[in-house]
């Protein structure tokens, strides 16, 4: 069975096809080029295409399935039209499944809960990414607001700590807000230590 | 208590009503609190909007017809109790064509600058390569009315020329790299193209279906029937919007509220100029004042005409080569629900038709209608070829066209 991935990011897509691997009866191929996207899918000739729900050419390619429909190799979308659940976990998982018609459900099945699962995956990736990036700017600007007050105010490290968590809890506040808001004013009233 | 509603919708101009019913604060003080999912094709919009992303839709017109008739997937039942508004599209051409066949930096005349391109379409067919044009969905207003367009001018859309579907974002770099000749697409991607000197503005679509349907507020009915209260809090807190959004004093507020990175992400420039019915047609050129460019409020374009429905199922027929269906054509027309409409706007004062369906490019001059509530005076709604649609005769339009 010949499947395209059709995704421009491509660590998603070597995350798919890594999945795709354990298959042995799957040949996958990754298209990451939007252009002539139409063009590889006709030479690739592919039995199930998935494609990312933030992809732009989504319509592009539903027309094209569209009009391949009047050249019989009609593609219907997802493994049956009545499996509401698939359809479902395929959509909240951002990953768009198109299928020749007629291709038998079990061996649709499997490929897609692994194609949800590695586009879950990635998107927890993403996620942790984007957590940890934002903790190194929060400890960034805690340091920084630390050394503010130790500078301004001849106090010590802890003790400058100390201030900054106990206006935090008083105004219900993340220490990383306060700090913000101390290198913000800082910043605003120049160098005047 | 406030009702919650989601909403999708692509980055294009014609989203800004419920935008600025959000931003503007006629949501919280109709009693709804609305969020927004922004996404980069009509496929994903309407996947999120069957699979319960979304409760409601900033959609294609006839795509929400498409839906309800089960073309492309499953059949699902939707309503549009609001229409986002009317026309506010253009066809640009690559300047090397717009030079050929349009009035560069002016505005052309529909039929003139369709003659004159059913020559080039012949040329351009005998030298092997036919003149290509996007559109951005197989069912969207867009390729209906560059269809009707075409055809009335005897080019055969499906024969002489080439229509192909492009994604908006793309639209520009495809008129620059030749893939495409022309385009029918939203604001502000006309302007982009002009602003990069990769396309000229040559016509409106409002100047082919004057008081055109475009782009609607779709939702699955069961949703509709479900939160019908916060959908028509909604309904009248984007008519508030549209009062705001008409007053010249807002322009470039609005402008800049719809160009920020959680809507579209764009220029405030260009879709000031489209929100301003003040088009800058070709690179370099002054703005040119078309007042008719798009319509969000006034004359009650928001108003789901029965007939409007039909036509666009009418155009549905044409060009997917289907036949007649009296029970189709009985869904496609359910779609809108002006019944909604009524209910939301009965009683605030606000203008309400008195009836349901009128017949399409019947008025050429200002013509007061009945009115439940308000006054309503309809202006030029006339198809550039002159010929009327009367919603009770469908069936004859269509074979009209076969």
């Amino acid at each position: 069975m010949r499947i395209a991935i059709v995704d421009e990011s491509a660590v998603r897509a070597s995350i798919i096809e890594d999945g795709l691997s354990e298959f042995d009866d799957y040949e996958t191929f990754v298209i990451a080029q939007r252009d002539g996207l139409l063009a590889q899918i006709a030479k690739i000739e592919p039995d199930i295409v998935l494609m990312d729900l933030g992809n732009p050419s989504r319509d592009v390619l539903e027309e094209y399935f569209a009009v391949s429909r009047v050249l019989d190799r009609p593609i219907a979308m997802f493994v049956d039209e009545s499996d509401d659940e698939a359809i479902t976990s395929s959509i909240d998982a951002g990953v768009s499944a198109y299928v020749v018609d007629g291709l038998a459900a079990h061996r649709i099945k499997p490929l897609l809960d692994l194609a949800v699962k590695r586009f879950n995956a990635f998107a927890r990736l993403q996620t942790e990414l984007s957590e940890a990036k934002g903790k190194l700017a929060a400890r960034e600007s805690i340091d920084k607001a630390k050394r503010i007050l130790m500078d301004s105010r001849g106090i010590s490290e802890p003790e400058a700590y100390a201030e900054l968590r106990r206006k935090a809890m008083e105004s219900s506040k993340r220490i990383a807000t306060i700090a913000e808001a101390v290198v913000t004013a800082h910043e605003l009233m120049g160098d005047q230590s | 208590m406030t009702e919650q509603l989601t909403i999708g919708f692509l980055p294009l101009v014609d989203a800004c009503l419920p935008i600025l019913a959000k931003e503007h604060g006629f949501a919280e003080e109709e009693g709804v609190d609305v969020s927004f999912i922004r996404d980069a094709s009509w496929a994903t919009v309407l996947d999120r909007l069957l699979y319960g992303h979304s409760d409601a839709a900033h959609l294609v017109a006839p795509l929400a017809i498409a839906t309800t008739l089960g073309r492309g997937r499953p059949a699902q039942p939707i309503s549009v109790p609001f229409l986002l508004g009317l026309n506010g599209n253009a066809i640009t051409l690559r300047p090397e064509l717009s030079a050929t066949v349009g009035t560069r930096g002016q505005m052309g005349a529909p039929a003139a600058v369709g003659e004159r391109l059913r020559k080039e379409a012949v040329l351009a067919a005998k030298s092997g390569r036919k003149l290509r044009f996007g559109v951005v969905h197989r069912y969207s207003s867009h390729n209906y009315i560059l269809r009707y367009w075409l055809a009335a001018c005897g080019i055969k859309p499906d024969q002489d020329v080439e229509i192909v579907t492009v994604a908006p974002p793309f639209v520009v770099d495809a008129l620059g790299n030749g893939a495409l000749d022309g385009v029918c697409v939203g604001e502000p991607y006309n302007s982009y193209a002009v602003d990069r000197g990769l396309g000229d503005i040559v016509l409106t679509t409002s100047q082919i279906w004057r008081r055109g349907v475009e782009k609607v507020l779709a939702l699955r009915e069961p949703v509709m029937v479900e939160k019908q209260g916060a959908v028509e809090a909604l309904i009248r807190a984007m008519r508030k919007a549209g009062a705001h959004f008409i007053d010249p004093a807002n322009w470039e507020e609005n402008a800049h509220i719809l160009a920020r990175a959680d809507y579209l992400d764009g220029d405030p420039k260009p879709i000031q100029r489209a929100l301003s019915d003040r088009l800058v047609l070709s690179q370099g050129q002054p703005p040119e004042v078309f007042s008719d460019f798009m319509f969000q409020h006034s004359e009650a374009a928001n108003f789901p005409w029965i007939s409007q429905a039909r036509w666009l199922y009418s155009q549905m027929l044409r060009w997917d080569s289907m036949e007649y269906d009296p029970s189709e054509a009985e869904a496609a027309t359910r779609v809108f629900r002006p019944d909604i409409y009524r209910s939301a706007i009965r009683g605030t004062g606000d203008d309400l038709p008195a009836a349901n369906a009128k017949v399409e490019g019947s008025v050429q001059a200002p013509l007061g209608v009945g009115a439940e509530e308000g006054s309503i005076t309809l202006k030029n709604n006339v198809f550039f070829d002159g010929r009327a649609f009367d919603p009770d005769e469908l069936e004859t339009y269509v074979q009209h066209d076969n």
